[in-house]
C-alpha cells in the first residue's frame, strides 16, 4: 500500500460520486452539464496561456542544449546534425522527433549489475511503446470526439473514425454482444496504455519511489474518463444524438440540458472537466513546456556563438590598468612591479 | 529589474495557435445553426404506436438489438422475436424495422449523419427491399423464448 496513489485514487472516487450523486440525486444537471463544463474550458486556457507567458518571461542563463553527439567542430569531424543541432533546422528537426516519437524515451536503458561487478545494459523499451501508445491514442480519442462539437463533422474527424474502426471485432452470443457500434482501438489502446503507465509506477521500485500522488492522480483520472466513456458507448448504452445536441449548444453558446442522458455521461463529462482544470497547475503541462525546454530548443553552438544571460547585473568592473593608473607613483616609491611606468 | 519576454516572436506564435487550435469547435460552428435533426414518421409507424422496444431503448440501443438479430437469424436460423410486451416480431431489418420506417432518408439517415456514424447495414440491404422470407419457420430456441 502506497499513500500517493491511494490518495489519487480516493480523490477520482470521490470525484466520481460527486458528479453521479449531484445528477442522480441532488439533480444538479445545470452545474455539472453547463457551468462547470465552461469554468473548466476558461480554467484550461487561460492557465495554460498564463503558464506559458510565466516561462516566456523566465531568461536562461546558460545554453544548456542536450548533447547527444558529436558537435560541430573541426571540418574533419562529423557533427551529429540532429542529435546535437548546430543549425535552427537541426534544432526544428529533433524536436519534432521529440514530439512525434518521443526519441528521448527510445534511448532508455536498464542497468544492472551481472555477477556482481559487470554492469549490463539491458533493451527497455516498454515506456517508450506504452508513451507512444497513450499519447497517440489520446489524440485519435480527442479527434474522434469532435464529431460531438462540429456539425457538419469535418473530413478529418471522419477519416479518423474510419481508421480507427478499421479492425471489426464481433463477438456475439448470449452473454455479450460486441460489434455494434464499432470498435474503436484507440479507446482501448489508451486504456491498455495508462493502466500500464500505472503499473509501471506500482511495480518498478525505483519508479515507485520517485512517484508522486500528482503522478498517480492524472492516470486514475483518464482512466475514470476511459472506463465512463467506453461503458457509455458499449454497455450502458446512451443516446448520442441527445448527448451531441448537448455539447453542440455548449460550443455555440445555448446550452440546454438534455432530456433522458444517463448520469455516465455527466460523470464522464465531469472527469473531463476536472481533467481540463487541473491541466495547467499539474505536470500535464509537458504539452507546451516540452517547447519551451532549453534543453531542447537551443542550438548547440557554443563555441561558435556567446550566449549572454540576460540576468547579468550591470557591474562597475575596475580593471587593473585602472588600478595601476590610481596608484602608479605610489607603487613605484614603493618598489612594486608596474606594467606601464608612465 | 525589467521583465522581458524572450523569444516573443516564437511564444506568440505559439500561442495564437495553440488558441486557434483549442476554440476550433466554436469557431467553426459560428453563425450556423445546427439543431438536433427532427425524425419524420410514416404513417404506419404512427399507426403502430410501438416499437419493439421502447423508444428510449431503441434510440441508444438498436444496433446492439439489430447485431443480435442477424446473429440468431444467420447462426441461429431463428426468426422470431418476442417483445418485451410478448408480441412476436419477424427478426428482418428489411422487413420489418423497414417496413413501418420505410423512409431511411428522413428517419435512419438523419441521426447517424448527425452524429457521424456510417452504419454498414446499407451495404446489403438496400433502400427498403421487401423480400420474400422462404422456408420460414419457427425454431425451438424462440417458442422457449418468453
Amino acid at each position: 500500500m502506497n499513500a500517493n496513489y491511494i490518495f489519487s485514487l480516493i480523490a477520482v472516487i470521490v470525484l466520481f460520486l460527486l458528479a453521479y450523486l449531484g445528477t442522480e440525486a441532488a439533480g444538479l444537471h445545470v452545474l455539472f452539464g453547463v457551468v462547470i463544463p465552461y469554468t473548466a474550458g476558461i480554467i484550461f486556457v487561460a492557465g495554460f496561456i498564463r503558464k506559458i507567458m510565466n516561462w516566456a518571461y523566465s531568461p536562461v542563463p546558460f545554453s544548456i542544449p542536450s548533447t547527444c553527439g558529436q558537435q560541430k567542430s573541426l571540418p574533419w569531424i562529423t557533427p551529429a546534425e540532429i542529435d546535437n543541432p548546430f543549425t535552427k533546422k537541426g534544432v526544428i528537426v529533433r524536436m519534432a522527433l521529440e514530439v512525434l516519437f518521443f526519441r528521448s524515451l527510445f534511448r532508455n536503458f536498464r542497468f544492472e549489475l551481472k555477477d556482481g561487478s559487470k554492469l549490463s545494459y539491458i533493451w527497455e523499451k516498454w515506456l517508450w511503446l506504452a508513451a507512444l501508445a497513450f499519447h497517440w491514442a489520446f489524440l485519435a480519442v480527442v479527434i474522434r470526439h469532435l464529431r460531438f462539437f462540429t456539425e457538419p463533422v469535418p473530413f478529418f474527424v471522419r477519416a479518423v473514425e474510419y481508421l480507427d474502426s478499421f479492425f471489426r471485432v464481433e463477438v456475439v452470443n448470449t452473454v455479450v454482444q460486441i460489434g455494434l457500434p464499432g470498435i474503436f482501438i484507440s479507446g482501448i489502446v489508451l486504456l491498455a496504455a495508462v493502466i500500464y503507465l500505472f503499473l509501471r509506477r506500482v511495480f518498478i521500485p525505483q519508479v515507485n519511489y520517485i512517484s508522486l500522488a500528482s503522478d498517480y492522480f492524472p492516470l486514475f483520472l483518464i482512466m475514470g474518463i476511459c472506463i465512463s466513456g467506453i461503458l457509455m458507448r458499449y454497455f450502458l448504452k446512451t443516446d448520442i444524438v441527445s448527448v451531441k445536441a448537448f455539447t453542440m449548444g455548449l460550443v455555440t453558446f445555448r446550452p440546454a440540458i438534455p432530456q433522458g442522458v444517463g448520469s455516465v455521461f455527466y460523470v464522464h463529462l465531469f472527469f473531463v472537466s476536472v481533467l481540463l482544470a487541473y491541466f495547467p497547475f499539474s505536470k500535464l503541462m509537458h504539452l507546451g513546456g516540452i517547447f519551451m525546454s532549453p534543453t531542447r530548443n537551443l542550438t548547440a553552438d557554443t563555441r561558435a556563438r556567446r550566449h549572454v544571460n540576460p540576468w547579468n547585473y550591470p557591474v562597475h568592473v575596475h580593471t587593473y590598468q585602472e588600478y595601476e593608473d590610481d596608484f602608479r607613483e605610489k607603487m613605484i616609491e614603493a618598489g612594486l612591479p608596474v606594467e606601464k611606468v608612465q | 529589474m525589467n521583465k522581458q519576454m524572450y523569444d516573443k516572436k516564437n511564444v506568440i506564435a505559439g500561442i495564437v495557435i495553440f488558441a486557434v487550435l483549442v476554440s476550433f469547435p466554436f469557431w467553426y460552428n459560428l453563425g450556423k445553426a445546427a439543431p438536433a435533426p427532427e425524425l419524420v414518421l410514416t404513417d404506419a409507424a404512427k399507426a403502430a404506436k410501438e416499437c419493439v422496444m421502447s423508444k428510449e431503448e431503441m434510440k441508444a440501443g438498436h444496433m446492439q438489438l439489430l447485431d443480435m438479430w442477424r446473429e440468431k437469424v444467420v447462426r441461429e436460423s431463428d426468426r422470431i422475436y418476442v417483445s418485451a410486451k410478448g408480441k412476436p416480431y419477424v427478426m428482418s431489418l428489411s422487413n420489418t424495422c423497414m417496413d413501418c420506417h420505410s423512409n431511411k432518408a428522413e428517419f435512419c439517415d438523419r441521426c447517424h449523419n448527425y452524429s457521424s456514424v456510417t452504419p454498414y447495414c446499407w451495404d446489403c440491404h438496400i433502400d427498403n427491399p421487401k423480400a420474400e422470407v422462404k422456408n420460414f419457420k419457427v425454431s425451438e430456441n424462440s417458442k422457449e423464448a418468453k
